[in-house]
């Protein structure tokens, strides 16, 4: 799924990177980042609550490059930075994870598992 | 071999992933296989995060010869008093803090376990903890 349309899909915001082309093709929603490092996928996006810089180094180290922030989070200026440096794409929704992962897998994004 | 070293400070979870991201960056300049380092720097990840979360400070020092990686995460903290519960899936002895910060569930060490191919704990209550971990990079 383009990740453009995962924008519409939830009416979010970009605010680290560039959204266009990019093409994920399976999500995982988790405030809990060791669950988040146990995940052996590629090309996942990482919907989650948890907004802090350890989101952002759990998602470098875990080689994921999209993260959508739920329930109205905002990135901070040291995520968005991080972000950056790795050539990563914050995006942030107001919407619940609930809703934000019952839209999207309604939409076709798959589940890691 | 290229040999990494850094200082982490216990508590500062501002900091908390910047070694091991410097350490991911190597590893790529060095034209490791993705999958190999994934699993190292999850795992050294983990190893750092526990520092900052549960020590006063710590160090890691990791060695990169062409056959494995060697690494070497030491801290001056509460020792782990129980290494066998300490390995238990959701065993934890994290704060709300660490909690609030997506850890502290109790997986560090059973991930840790999973993505290299030795682990070793030395540890002494109320000193600090030594653990030493392998990957090795010629089983792809």
């Amino acid at each position: 799924m383009e990740l453009t349309e995962i924008i519409d899909i939830v009416g979010a915001k970009l605010v680290a990177g560039n959204a266009s082309r990019v093409v994920v093709e399976k999500g995982f929603s988790s405030d809990l980042m060791s669950d988040v490092l146990t995940i052996d996928t590629e090309k996942i996006l990482l919907i989650t609550g948890t907004c802090n810089v350890q989101a952002i180094r759990t998602a470098e180290m875990a080689d994921i490059h999209c993260i959508l922030l739920v329930r109205g989070k905002k990135a901070t200026a040291d995520m968005i930075k991080i972000a950056n440096e790795n050539n990563m794409v914050i995006l942030e929704t107001a919407l619940s994870m609930f809703n934000t992962v019952g839209r999207l897998y309604k939409a076709g994004l798959k589940p890691v598992y | 071999m290229v040999t990494l070293k850094f200082n982490i400070e216990g508590g500062n979870f501002s900091k908390a992933g910047y070694a091991s991201s410097q350490v991911k960056k190597t590893l790529k300049q060095l034209n490791i296989d993705q999958s190999l380092i994934k699993n190292i720097v999850v795992a050294l990840y983990e190893a750092e995060v526990n520092i900052v979360a549960h020590a006063y400070k710590g160090s890691i020092q990791v060695d990169i010869a062409p056959t494995d990686v060697s690494m070497l995460v030491s801290d001056e903290g509460p020792g782990i008093e129980n290494i066998d519960l300490a390995m238990q899936e959701g065993f934890s002895t994290a704060s709300a803090e660490v909690r609030q910060m997506g850890f502290g569930a109790g997986m560090g060490l059973p991930n840790i376990k999973k993505n290299v191919d030795e682990m070793i704990i030395d540890t002494v209550v109320g000193k600090g903890t030594k653990l030493k971990m392998k990957k090795m990079l010629n089983n792809v």
